[in-house]
């Protein structure tokens, strides 16, 4: 949808009600606060971009060609803690959650302002502490951090996981943050039964953040105690027991996934209702689902464990309750497709992206499902298949919905549209490249190719040549994707308040919003997404609001 | 078909008999998967053309799902879930338990080769000869980090972790050279740790096992002729460390009960524990029960099994679990060969 060329941009907006560099490192907006996570977690994946690009230059040959083993580990290594922990984990709910859930609630702010721009600042020391952590002590063990080969080598690995905890410490906050907001500061007529589900899946996200981090900062504090009093906690040569930390491990770094991929279901569901006008089909199984994944996504860490030494009833109950995240997955796949039946459908780059979206989980879902049937996972575990399903879904499936997030609110946050065809050909690329990287990676798992392998054998050589073409490709797409957003921010014509003539709440204001958002109380009189006959009166006031 | 299928994926080829059960449900999960998606792009794009946009602000009529169809959305991925879960976890649990009567080999990783070892000889370095049509049972520990003993060609796979045996089993289904991969990383060199399995007729298999024990007894003869236990094999050895470590204060081999339970009749037996659980009495337990007595005590003896963990390496638990599967049946040992 072209903007209308009469579209204006608004006098006063978020930006220039006050300006300087001091009103932006200490502002309580949460507009501002997303905007600057914004800067962050790009930054971030940039830097795993690279890394990436490093690691997969180096598969280019069997034999070792750029780097040796011992800094390719420390790649490898960099790449999954800065990809995991600095950019999937905050990416969609730290800056389109910290934009859009005051906006979607038809409030004035979060609940608790000062605590968001402190969540920021513990994001930032965090994430610099973690990275010094890991190249000053030349960590090498990858982002799982096994023991006892974490705890044997002479590596700084406390260290980093305290980075760890700092980073999640912040996303704790920020997840109290929300759900008190949820609660708390909701317009009136806004009962539980008309929130976006974009709220919904924020909820969830929330939850599984305040009750799952405090276990990555518990297993800090017990590797550090074992390392600096030396406590025979999980290392065998101490009387431990490894695999105790890989259940503690992955309690909390299963459940992180779904901190993961719900905000990106929630960014997919309110681009589905947009495009397609219509509320997302099913909305009550899509906020139950939602909600099922948070609980169940708690009881499924062993499937981790298949081949670890864990009894078969255990493996049992953790392989079936994984089929349960599998269902509650499958219904939100078949509502999301099921809202385009007698919907309106508008194809655009946020929709495009939606699609791809659906695509990557789909597959990324299945193989998942494929993973957790027991007999199976005993060939596939720690293979190059196990990389390719988690790239497809968390690179694949919450990439999509991130850029889809960017390219449906880019005109909401700045005013301004993109060129819609240099944006869908980026998007094409990152489509095409993405396949070409990970396609070849779950043939490399059915040959039996394991993970973290700095050489290989010849002939795993012709499909790791592929995948680092098609990385290439992706990595291509995804600075054309950057430039022309880039280009848009100051050239990009005027996008007006609602270009794509959505009915979710936060379009009620004008784009950019003033600081408090609306320039009139909110009160919300029918659920979101709502397109039965002609649009309800937008509360947008044309007249200017001055500085607060 | 399948053949084709097994191309098309690049699995490669399959030799033992759980090679087959995985190839089949993969095939099964693969095909569906696919049928999945095409129906979905299907639906999904005929939605698409069918209801595109034809005004900006067109209105549209909310749909309520009938209760029919919420259910029907529930019902069939879990069918199939649940269905792929019931086969996976048949072949799994048929997968973890071993024949009785199946060849063990003990598996040691380290950083970064694979050591196996025969109960009575020979050992070898990162290449593992077995019979094929055989079942043999590979009994795996680590002596430093954690590593994954992989065999891709017959789709099994286990963790080799330190202080503790796991195992894992095949029947080679065909003669021939397969890889040996360390699947989960450990270090430096994770990638270049690299192993053989050398699939054998079987006769041929009993040959080379013979002529191998003769050279090793030869060569550790000749490297110290005075040396009595240069013959000795697991079982032996563990009959001396038994003498050495003083197990005979409180266990005896001729069937009577003393301080601590008799071993003799002690291998694959149900034990009662002071829990009131039921175990059996694998090579696991009878590690666990010196590396860490503690954790599973016998019901019944008044005296602790003290711990020998840091006391015994793992070559000598090894031989020690040897010695006590040597003891089977009532009567008193005529002699602690098998
Ligand atoms: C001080 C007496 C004592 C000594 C010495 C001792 N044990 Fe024990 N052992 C026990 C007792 C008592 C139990 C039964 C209670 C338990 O399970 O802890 C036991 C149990 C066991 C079991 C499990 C038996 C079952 O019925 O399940 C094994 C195996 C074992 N010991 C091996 C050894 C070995 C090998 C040594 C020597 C290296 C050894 N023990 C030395 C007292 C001893
Ligand atoms: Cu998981
Ligand atoms: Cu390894």
């Amino acid at each position: 949808m072209s903007p209308a060329e009469s579209a204006h941009f608004p006098r006063w907006h978020f930006f220039n009600q006050t300006t300087g560099v001091m009103s932006w490192l200490t502002t309580l907006d949460h507009k501002r606060i997303a905007l600057m996570y914004f800067g962050a977690v790009v930054s971030a994946l940039i830097l795993g971009g690279l890394l990436a690009l490093g690691i997969r230059l180096e598969l280019f040959n069997p034999e070792p060609s750029l780097v040796d083993a011992q800094t390719y580990n420390r790649l490898f290594t960099l790449h999954g803690m800065v990809m995991v922990f600095l950019f999937m984990v905050p990416a969609i709910p730290a800056v389109f959650g910290n934009f859009f859930l005051p906006m979607m609630l038809g409030a004035k702010d979060v609940a608790f302002p000062r605590l968001n721009l402190a969540s920021f600042y513990i994001y930032v020391t965090g994430a610099l502490f973690t990275l010094w952590a890991i190249v000053h002590g030349g960590v090498d063990t990858g982002w799982t951090f096994y023991v006892p080969y974490s705890t044997t080598s002479v590596v700084a690995v406390a260290p980093v996981m305290l980075g760890i905890f700092i980073v999640g410490l912040s996303s704790i906050l920020t997840g109290l943050n929300f759900i008190v907001t949820t609660h708390t500061l909701r317009a009136p007529g806004l009962n539980w039964g008309r929130l976006p589900l974009f709220v919904w899946n924020l909820y969830g996200t929330s939850i599984i953040s305040v009750l799952a981090t405090p276990v990555i900062g518990i297993v800090a504090l017990l590797v550090a105690a074992e390392i600096i009093f030396g406590f025979g906690l999980f290392d065998p040569a101490r009387g431990g027991d490894p695999v105790l930390f890989q259940h503690l491990f992955w309690f909390y770094s299963h459940p992180v996934v779904y901190v993961m991929v719900l905000p990106a279901m929630g960014v997919v569901s309110e681009v589905f209702a947009t495009f397609c006008r219509r509320q997302i089909f099913g909305y009550k199984m899509l906020a139950v689902a939602t909600l099922g994944i948070a609980l169940v996504g708690f009881f499924v860490w062993g499937h981790h464990l298949f081949v670890a030494g864990q009894s078969t009833f255990d493996a049992g109950i953790f392989g079936v309750l994984s089929m349960l995240v599998g269902v509650f997955t499958a219904i939100k796949v078949f509502n999301w497709v099921m809202t385009l039946y007698k919907g309106a459908v508008d194809f655009t780059v946020p929709f495009a992206l939606a699609c791809f979206f659906l695509y990557f989980l789909i597959f990324g879902g299945m193989t998942g499902i494929a993973l957790a049937v027991i007999s199976l996972d005993v060939h596939w575990h720690d293979t190059y298949y196990v990389v390719a399903h988690f790239h497809f879904v968390m690179v694949g499936s919450v990439m999509m919905a991130f850029l889809a997030a960017v390219h449906y609110w880019f005109p909401k946050m700045f005013g301004r549209m993109y060129s819609e065809r240099v944006a869908l050909s980026a998007v094409a690329f990152i489509f095409i490249g993405f396949n070409l990287t990970f396609v070849p990676q779950f043939l490399l798992g059915n040959m039996g190719m394991p993970r973290r392998y700095h050489q290989y054998l010849p002939m795993f050589q012709s499909l790791n040549v592929a995948s680092t073409m098609g990385a290439f490709i992706l990595g291509l797409g995804m600075f054309l994707s950057l430039f022309a957003l880039l280009w848009a921010l100051k050239w990009g014509a005027v996008a007006g308040d609602n270009p794509f003539h959505s009915r979710g709440y936060e379009w009620n204001t004008a784009s950019p919003p003033v600081q408090h958002n609306f320039h009139t109380p909110q009160v919300i009189v029918d659920g979101p997404h709502n397109y039965e006959g002609p649009p309800a009166a937008q509360p947008t006031a044309k007249v200017a609001h001055g500085v607060e | 078909m399948t053949q084709w299928l097994r191309e098309l994926l690049f699995l490669p080829e399959r030799a033992s008999t759980f090679a087959d059960r995985v190839d089949a449900l993969h095939y099964q999960v693969f095909l569906t998967t696919m049928g999945v998606w095409a129906v979905i792009t299907l639906v999904m794009g005929y939605f698409f053309v069918r209801f595109r946009r034809k005004r900006v602000e067109q209105s549209t009529e909310p749909f309520h799902p009938p209760l029919s169809m919420e259910v029907f959305f529930v019902a069939v991925p879990l069918v199939v879930f649940l269905g792929w879960f019931t086969i996976g976890f048949r072949d799994f649990t048929w997968y973890r338990n071993p024949p009785p009567d199946a060849i063990d080999v003990y598996a040691t990783g380290k950083k970064w080769m694979w050591k196996f070892t025969y109960p009575e000889g020979p050992n070898a370095i990162d290449t593992l000869h077995v019979p094929v049509g055989r079942p043999v049972r590979v009994l795996i520990t680590s002596r430093d980090v954690i590593h994954s003993f992989f065999v891709p060609a017959f789709r099994v796979k286990q963790d080799a972790i330190p202080g503790r045996y796991t195992e894992t089993w095949f029947i080679a289904t065909r003669t021939g050279v397969f890889d040996v991969f360390c699947a989960e990383y450990c270090g430096l060199s994770h990638s270049r740790m690299l192993g053989k399995v050398v699939v054998m007729p079987v006769e041929e298999f009993e040959d080379w096992r013979a002529a191998e024990r003769e050279q090793s007894f030869a060569a550790r003869l000749d490297a110290d002729p005075t040396r009595d236990e240069a013959r000795a094999t697991l079982v032996t050895q563990g009959e001396r460390l038994a003498l050495e470590k003083g197990c005979g204060r409180c266990h005896t081999v001729d069937g009577t009960p003393h301080l601590g339970p008799t071993w003799r009749g002690l291998y694959r037996s149900m034990q009662t524990l002071t829990t009131g659980e039921n175990v059996v009495a694998d090579e696991a337990y009878l590690t666990r029960s010196m590396m860490n007595p503690g954790a599973q005590k016998v019901a019944g003896y008044f005296t602790d099994m003290p711990s020998y963990f840091g006391l015994l390496t793992n070559a000598e638990a090894a031989a020690l679990v040897e010695y006590i599967k040597s003891l089977k049946g009532e009567e008193p040992a005529p002699g602690a060969m098998r």
